[in-house]
């Protein structure tokens, strides 16, 4: 295992090399001069002449990447080009929102998902799993912001029951956090629920099938003790990996819901700065965001190897 | 995985007889062919959309701003009075050409990867791969506004991220499926009467790693659309005054109480459009892969 540990985390640090190259290159994949691009029409060759100098630009590509990424490594991804303020102060201040969202959004998801693909699966066939199923196929095809805005128009607007965006600080107001968390995680999570569903049901549908529930349903066991003992444990490997592969999709929809809700996380910090060409401070979210997706994936994946031996000796 | 190693020995009239098979079991699928119905649906009224549409797209009607759906405008009016009935018609053929070409992008850069990944391995393999595991490792929507960031918001870099965004889906399903025919008996007699690689992987590689490239594609062209989508609802996609889905959508939103048809109408086209290819897809790995099929069949004996 601590093998299998050790090769596992160098292979996210050398993701996490080549993450490092893409974000950085973006600021020069930008046509004629980011820093002109970015000041527009507030253009003053002052500025202009420190913002070069401040960021090195004036620098070699090759000089500026390892001085970049050396900053980096010690936490510093520069100023932003619009307010001047430490970039990484400013993703670090919206890191608990965008990691409650996707954690509530996960909730959800596993909550509906995983306990509804079982019991489908059980009752394959039935008038539960047909309902399920045609619910599950409408859910991911369904646009997660649009949902946002469906939720909105029907829970705020209309029903008046929930507040339509914002953020409070769960210190300052518990109850009223909670009310403005509920609809971005709905409309998040229930996306991943159904493609968690459809996973858990086929899993747990190919793991009915064996051989060895078949030998322990003739070995007397109840239906209950063969789906907790035999069917449920064989079970959870793909759903594991299932799961590992939602986090990505979900950390996308995080995103573009913070922007609908107002929710103040790196995804709606990224929008903004696109909109800006504050180009210092997307890379330095799209840095976050990457990182926490390789972090996320290396989690699952070592989770999965301790759930079955045989990934180790792959 | 399919295992289609051992139908290949068989030759053409095998060849038929699957293609045949795979119809039919896709058109015994009624989900299937209810997605095929609303995508030939879709396609023809892309095609023929400026001669449906009742009103061009950007016909102001400044005293019929914010009507709801009535008998002249089917979807209502939005904000300037144009009808969105024909904005949301005329918009289809940009989400299915961004579609298309995005997936066609991915596929075009993917396959060839995840061919040569496969068949040489070593080296290239791990140094191929590794390049699509970084681009793996951003999500997708993510590094999709990241690249347009970058090179303006404009559709064709929309078409070009899209495409990057999926392109290491594809290498890593066809490294899968190679991976398992590299040694297979028919690809050792060809290389061993002297056929050159290309010749190996384009005349007997290729052909038989087909069906879950096919699979991923359907399924892809959805997530294609809803990228779109995404990307033209932040200004990112179609500029102005274009229509686009996305971007109908989050114009749609500064009008929610008054109009909400606005964002109703062409939330439910993304919706139509992404449910189609899905069901599609998913009848297609019905029929093409006899590992979920045997799942499917297995419904009638637990």
């Amino acid at each position: 295992m601590t093998g299998f540990v050790v090769r596992r985390i160098g292979q996210m640090a050398l993701a996490l090399l080549g993450v490092s190259v893409i974000v950085f290159a973006l600021i020069h994949f930008v046509p004629g001069d980011p820093v002109r691009t970015a000041l527009g029409t507030r253009f003053d060759p002052d500025v202009y002449e420190a913002l070069v100098r401040r960021h090195g630009l004036d620098r070699p590509l090759v000089i500026q990447y390892f001085s970049w990424l050396g900053s980096a490594l010690q936490g510093d991804l520069g100023v932003s080009f619009r307010s001047g303020q430490p970039v990484t102060g400013l993703v670090l201040e919206r890191l608990p929102a965008t990691l409650t969202l996707a954690g509530a959004a996960l909730a959800v998801a596993l909550v509906v998902g995983v306990p509804l693909g079982v019991v489908s699966a059980v009752r394959s066939g039935s008038k539960l799993d047909y309902i399920a199923s045609a619910v599950s196929q409408v859910g991911v095809s369904v646009p997660d912001f649009w949902a946002g805005i469906m939720y909105i128009l029907l829970f705020s607007l209309t029903l008046g029951w929930l507040p339509p965006s914002g953020y409070v600080s769960p210190l300052v107001d518990f109850t009223g956090w909670l009310r403005h968390l509920v609809l971005p995680a709905l409309a998040v999570g229930l996306v991943s629920g159904s493609i968690i569903f459809r996973f858990v049901r086929s899993a747990v549908l190919e793991a009915l099938n064996q051989d060895y529930v078949r030998m322990a349903r003739a070995k007397g066991l109840s239906r209950r003790a063969v789906l907790f003992d035999h069917v449920l444990p064989n079970a959870w490997i793909p759903i594991v990996t299932v799961v590992g592969l939602q986090l990505g999709f979900l950390l996308g929809g995080v995103v573009v819901v913070e922007i609908i809700f107002a929710w103040p996380g790196i995804g709606r910090l990224a929008y903004l700065a696109v909109g800006d060409r504050d180009f210092t401070v997307l890379q330095g979210s799209v840095l976050y965001i990457a990182t926490m997706f390789l972090v996320i994936n290396l989690v699952v994946d070592l989770l999965y190897a301790w759930l079955d031996p045989r990934v180790r000796y792959d | 995985m399919t295992e289609p190693a051992a139908e290949t020995t068989v030759g053409v009239v095998a060849h038929r007889s699957r293609l045949r098979t795979t119809a039919e079991t896709v058109l015994r699928n009624r989900l299937a062919v209810f997605g095929l119905v609303i995508l030939v649906l879709l396609v023809l009224v892309a095609l023929a959309a400026p001669l449906i549409a009742p009103y061009t797209i950007n016909e102001v009607d400044v005293a019929n701003r914010l009507q709801g759906p009535s008998s002249q405008h089917w979807f209502g009016t939005d904000e300037l009075g144009r009808d969105v009935f024909s904005r949301v018609i005329i918009a289809s053929r940009v989400s299915l050409q961004v579609g298309f070409v995005s997936v066609g992008i991915a596929l075009g850069l993917g396959v060839p990867v995840g061919l040569i990944a496969g068949y040489y391995g070593g080296r290239i393999d791990s140094i191929l791969m590794r390049l699509m595991d970084i681009l793996f490792s951003i999500p997708a929507i993510v590094l999709a506004i990241a690249i347009l960031a970058a090179l303006g918001p404009d559709i064709v870099n929309a078409m070009i991220a899209i495409g990057v965004v999926y392109t290491p889906i594809f290498a890593r399903i066809t490294r899968g499926s190679v991976l398992t025919l590299r040694d297979a008996v028919f690809v050792q007699a060809a290389r061993s009467i002297g056929a050159s690689d290309l010749r190996i992987i384009g005349n007997h590689v290729f052909p038989n790693v087909i069906a879950p490239i096919i699979v991923q594609t359907s399924l892809s062209l959805a997530f294609a659309i809803l990228a779109e989508a995404a990307l033209s609802f932040l200004g990112l996609g179609v500029q102005p005054p274009n229509p686009a889905w996305g971007r109908m959508l989050s114009e749609g939103r500064a009008f929610f109480q008054q109009a909400p048809w606005m964002a109703i109408f062409p939330g439910l086209a993304i919706f139509a459009t992404v449910f189609a290819f899905n069901a599609l897809g998913d009848g297609l790995r019905d029929a093409l892969d006899p590992q979920q099929r045997s799942i499917i069949e297995s419904r009638g004996r637990s």
